[in-house]
């Protein structure tokens, strides 16, 4: 294999001749069904034989419960928030992603840096400097994009929440006090800012708009040849 | 980092080795300028309230990469930056910073940070209209520091780094490369550089001399005082 390992250059201090693992990402947007696909996938990936380690987003020792505290509050500028969420990648990157890809385990990443970048983009930070910022991730073998027509998020967010939430509706954004014309303009905003993404990155987009069982099929599929591919070669 | 804007403000920045002297020039800035009735705000190096927890958490728990230390003080710096330098001067009030991004890129650059990464990521900080070098031999700032103060901390000795398992020194192998590091930044950057072997008046006479050239005291003094 004579793929990029980092976008540019691996965090200083990392030995990156190793890395015998697949780091598998699965992104798309809120109600996009993506924990539910993660959750039926691992253990799918574990009967097959390989271990599987799961990270996501904010999940770090570090900053984990500090960053909580900040958004209860949202008082942080959108460029301090872009940093603070960085950290808790690099974090997570250096003591779990790293380790487990050392290790030879599938890494199963609900969200990378992605669904960051575009968060950080809509509110505000320069694409140039969120690029730079996280040009010491690691390369992921696949990016599987979730990919659900606004309608749908609509009608899956409200039946399962009767409610709309603060960050995924963009509140903080200030784009608008109702809250359903705001989460209409954050999401779209979201949508854009990942297709400028997805088009520099390469994921591989798939229809979320099908049933669960259908995209779960289809997921399958390709992990399944992508892993006979990465480990039995 | 880009000062594309003109701020009613001013902002000086001192940096130096530990035991340069910075500190206590910066603090005699600052008691002159307040003597003189002007609007002036001293802040220092990693002092935001909000982030001081996770660093905390880190540093104790010595789960900090070089990535990770850098990150923290960046967000620490990036929260201060928003929440007081920048309102500061934008309102016109001369600002003092004891110790400045320039600090993280000597000690981030130590440890292992690309200089570009680093420039990108203190993208948004203005450069300091002022900005003073407090160059002093290495063993005398070492000497300062190692006879005067009773115990050193974990991340500040590089411990991290490896260099020796005796924190004086590995804080002594770590200040080398520091030095070196600012040695190279100050090329690249416009400083003034100080002798912080001179006296402390001495010092103290040739900094207000720069500010006084600099910068329009008259301009800060508040309503009434002059």
């Amino acid at each position: 294999m004579n793929k990029k390992q980092f976008y540019r250059l691996p965090p200083p201090g990392v030995d990156s001749s190793k890395l015998s693992g697949v780091l598998i990402v699965i992104e798309g947007m809120d109600s996009s069904g993506r924990s539910t696909q993660i959750e039926k996938i691992a253990p799918w990936i574990e009967e097959k034989g390989y271990a599987v380690s799961m990270v996501g987003l904010k999940r770090s020792q570090l900053v984990g419960d500090t960053l909580d505290a900040a958004k209860q509050g949202n008082v942080l500028s959108a460029q301090t928030m872009a940093l603070f969420y960085a950290t808790d990648f690099y974090d997570q990157l250096e003591n779990r992603i790293l380790p487990a890809l050392r290790a030879g385990y599938v890494v199963l990443a609900d969200r990378y840096i992605f669904t960051l970048m575009a968060r950080d983009i809509v509110r505000g930070v320069e694409y140039e400097w969120v690029k730079s910022l996280y040009s010491m991730a690691v390369v992921p073998e696949a990016v599987y994009y979730l990919n659900v027509s606004w309608r749908t998020r609509v009608d899956r967010t409200l039946s399962a929440r009767h409610t709309l939430d603060y960050w995924e509706s963009g509140m903080d954004l200030g784009l608008s006090r109702d809250w359903f014309d705001s989460f209409a303009t954050y999401q779209r905003l979201m949508s854009t800012q990942f297709r400028r993404i997805q088009k520099e990155y390469g994921f591989e987009i798939v229809n979320a708009n099908r049933s669960s069982e259908e995209v779960e099929r289809d997921l399958r599929l390709k992990i399944g040849s992508l892993l006979e591919r990465r480990y039995r070669r | 980092m880009k000062n594309n804007e003109v701020l009613p403000g001013k902002l000086i920045a001192v940096e130096g080795l530990d035991g340069s002297g910075k500190s206590t020039q910066i603090h005699l800035v600052h008691q002159w300028l307040k003597g003189m009735q002007c609007k002036v705000f001293f802040t220092e190096w990693n002092s935001s309230e909000l982030v001081k927890e996770a660093t905390k958490v880190g540093k104790k728990k010595q789960l900090l990469t070089p990535t990770t230390f850098s990150l923290i003080h960046a967000t620490d710096f990036a929260d201060r930056y928003d929440r007081q330098i920048l309102p500061m001067l934008k309102g016109g009030y001369i600002v003092l910073c004891d110790r400045y991004i320039f600090t993280s890129f000597a000690r981030d650059g130590v440890r292992g940070c690309r200089s570009e990464w680093l420039k990108n990521l203190y993208g948004f900080a203005r450069i300091p209209d002022i900005m003073l070098y407090f160059r002093l031999p290495l063993k005398t700032a070492l000497e300062r520091i190692l006879t005067g103060r009773s115990k050193l901390k974990y991340f500040e000795a590089g411990m991290d780094m490896g260099y020796s398992l005796d924190i004086n020194e590995s804080f002594r192998i770590f200040q080398g490369k520091v030095m070196e590091q600012y040695e190279n930044i100050f090329k690249l950057f416009h400083c003034v550089t100080i002798d912080a072997m001179k006296p402390i008046y001495e010092q103290q006479d040739f900094v207000r001399k720069i500010i006084t050239e600099k910068v329009d005291i008259a301009q800060f003094q508040k309503e009434g005082s002059k």
